[in-house]
């Protein structure tokens, strides 16, 4: 009776392990969301766990390791590979790393998954994110990502004729004459200026444009001031700015207050600053193919290209979109980095994100480029 | 006083101290002593404090370097007692103009657009209160353009022009019977006026191009102003800040089928150009 008992016994363990093996085969993708883990499995059995294996040596730049997540044969490079977490020229990815990522799968089958992560970075200018789909399939036990083709943007040898104009500011000496050599501040004027509340706080935004024949340096600060007429707080404008303003141009500012509501709010004091510097015309960047689309979580995104009509290369391009409603107002304002550097004659995708309770008013938008260039800093 | 308090509060009375009116800075002055034996003379005033032994009864002689500065001054004669007097000190002849014109740029053809006050002031950088006639007087390219005569109150004078119609150093000069000093200012180019574009399809898109910009006057727009180009098109809007260069702002848009293009130049608009499908 008692070897009955163990034979069962020992049935019923082999059963469950044959049927394990069986089921984590057949598992396409784990259910729900996942987040990164730290963990690095040997073998990667399952769509999420080659995923996760990759993105972890990417977070800890073990680039070889990381490419071995990669099918074979690849449409890439380790190198194209490796660039394309890494950035080149300068960019902003080039000073950033993978922070942290979600995966949330879209599809699964025996052979195949689609994955879309959600990937934060950390920058010097803030976090940045990114959604990518990641396409997976099952060679022999192992699951590999499927690494799409990436172009690196190259440039062709050329020669681009520049007659950029730029101004050179020469300043008095101490020992001048009073009065003698006095050059006067830009001129800059605020268009238009919008309070509102949003999810993360007060935010007062509009436009301000620099109507001298000399380039400004130009910071907008603005207080909150309540019904006894104290200050409550003030802000700047920050990155959320052109701060070299050309002249006749015009750019959009934000100025966030989070944590604030406008309730308390009486009025809002505005003060836009602006000083003489030297500046250059030069780089031209286009915006081209500006569209608002819906992204796939329902989103409203304000996407097109950035094209660079210079020869300059851009580092680090940021994008600055105003958003009108259909009385020319501004209800919005967003911003946003682009990540890859702009080389000359080469352009760039961007995209900015719109909040929800903004987009259905939106009736026209402008964008403006600014630029951080490692040979003019 | 309160020094002659102070010092001799029991002997005073015992010499005498006569000091002008006015004195005129720079100038050496002679104080009258009357008494005997010697004394202590000490002299406060705008910058200066000092001290001397004097003999009483005999002048003192105080030199101009000692009177640079307008203002009241106070004289305290001490010997055994003291006695003090207070004189001021007025400014010499003026011998400079401190002209101050602004703005340094302005746009042409604005009423009341420049201003400029002139102080004058004695070879010590004293402000000269007496009256003055100083002639304000604009000038462009060798040809007066504005001139006016104001006389000075309290040492001040100032006046208020229109900027002229056209594009240049303006030369603003103040000047008196002696002296003469002229500043610059820039006139520029106003707004953009009758903005104008044309625009052709391009094997690479379609390359816009503004007519030589002017403004409403006719002067030609400063290079470097920025000209914003729009195109809508069916595949999107798309904008480019295209500064002036040599009078005239282009830039390369991309857009495939029929396409609309306007010009802006900061809140000035311009033309609309309608262009069809690439052939």
């Amino acid at each position: 009776m008692k070897y009955v008992v163990a034979g069962i016994l020992v049935a019923i363990t082999a059963s469950l392990m044959i049927l394990g093996l069986f089921v984590s085969a057949q598992a396409g993708s784990t259910l729900g969301v996942a987040k990164g883990s730290a963990l690095h499995t040997a073998k990667a059995s399952t769509p999420d766990q080659a995923l996760n294996n990759l993105l972890n040596d990417v977070q800890r730049r073990n680039w070889d390791r990381a490419f071995a997540s990669v099918s074979e044969p690849s449409a890439v490079t380790e190198s194209e590979f490796t660039q394309d977490w890494m950035g080149s020229n300068g960019s902003l990815r080039a000073f950033s790393s993978l922070e942290s990522f979600e995966a949330r799968p879209l599809h699964a089958s025996n052979n195949e998954a689609q994955i879309r992560v959600h990937l934060h970075f950390s920058t010097p200018v803030g976090p940045l994110e990114e959604v990518r789909d990641f396409n997976l399939i099952r060679q022999g036990d192992l699951w590999k990502a499927v690494w799409p083709r990436f172009e690196i943007p190259s440039v062709p040898a050329q020669v681009i004729p520049v007659t950029y104009l730029r101004w050179d500011l020469v300043t008095g000496a101490a020992g001048d004459e009073w009065g003698a050599k006095n050059v006067d501040a830009p001129h800059v004027r605020i268009l238009s200026m919008n309070a509102v509340d949003s999810a993360e706080g007060a935010v007062v935004m509009g436009e301000v444009t620099n109507e001298d024949t000399v380039p400004a340096f130009v910071t907008v600060n603005a207080t909150l001031v309540n019904a006894a007429g104290n200050a409550i707080d003030e802000e700047s404008s920050f990155d959320k700015i052109v701060h070299i303003l050309l002249p006749k141009q015009v750019t959009p500012y934000r100025i966030d207050f989070p944590g604030l509501t406008l309730s308390n709010v009486k009025n809002v004091r505005m003060a836009v600053k602006a000083t003489l510097v030297p500046a250059a015309a030069d780089p031209v960047i286009g915006v081209m193919n500006q569209k608002i689309d819906s992204e796939a979580q329902g989103k409203s995104v304000l996407r097109g290209n950035l094209l660079n009509q210079s020869g300059e290369t851009v580092n680090i391009p940021h994008v600055i979109a105003s958003f009108y409603d259909d009385h020319g107002k501004v209800i919005w304002v967003s911003d946003g980095y682009v990540d890859r550097a702009l080389l000359p004659q080469s352009s760039q995708p961007f995209a900015v994100e719109l909040p929800r309770s903004v987009a259905p008013a939106v009736h026209g938008f402008h964008v403006v480029v600014n630029q951080f260039s490692l040979n003019n800093s | 006083m309160m020094l002659c308090t102070a010092v001799c509060p029991v002997f005073c009375g015992a010499q005498q101290l006569q000091v002008p009116a006015s004195a005129v800075a720079g100038q050496d002055l002679n104080l009258t002593t009357a008494g005997s034996g010697r004394g202590s003379f000490y002299l406060l005033g705008p910058g200066i404090s000092r001290k001397t032994e004097v003999d009483l009864g005999e002048p003192i002689d105080l030199a101009g370097q000692d009177l640079r500065n307008a203002g009241e001054y106070t004289a305290v004669l001490c010997a055994g007692s003291c006695q003090s007097a207070r004189f001021f000190v007025i400014a010499a002849k003026p011998s400079s103009l401190t002209f101050l014109v602004h703005p340094s740029r302005v746009p042409v053809a604005q009423g009341d657009a420049i201003s400029g006050v002139a102080f004058s002031f004695d070879p010590y950088h004293n402000l000269t209160r007496s009256p003055l006639n100083i002639r304000f007087q604009l000038g462009f390219k060798g040809t007066a353009l504005w001139a006016r005569t104001v006389r000075t109150q309290n040492g001040v004078a100032w006046f208020r022009a229109n900027s002229w119609k056209s594009a240049g150093p303006v030369q603003v000069a103040a000047s008196s019977d002696q002296f003469s000093t002229t500043r610059v200012v820039q006139q520029v180019a106003s707004d953009p006026c009758n903005l104008r574009i044309t625009g052709q399809h391009t094997r690479t898109g379609i390359l816009v191009q503004t007519e030589p910009v002017h403004d409403c006057a006719g002067n030609v727009v400063s290079d470097g102003t920025v000209i914003t180009f729009t195109a809508t098109g069916a595949d999107g809007k798309a904008t480019v800040d295209a500064p002036i260069k040599q009078g005239v702002a282009s830039a390369q848009m991309k857009s495939a089928g029929p396409t609309v293009i306007s010009v802006a130049s900061g809140v000035v608009m311009g033309n609309e150009i309608h262009l069809g499908a690439q052939p």
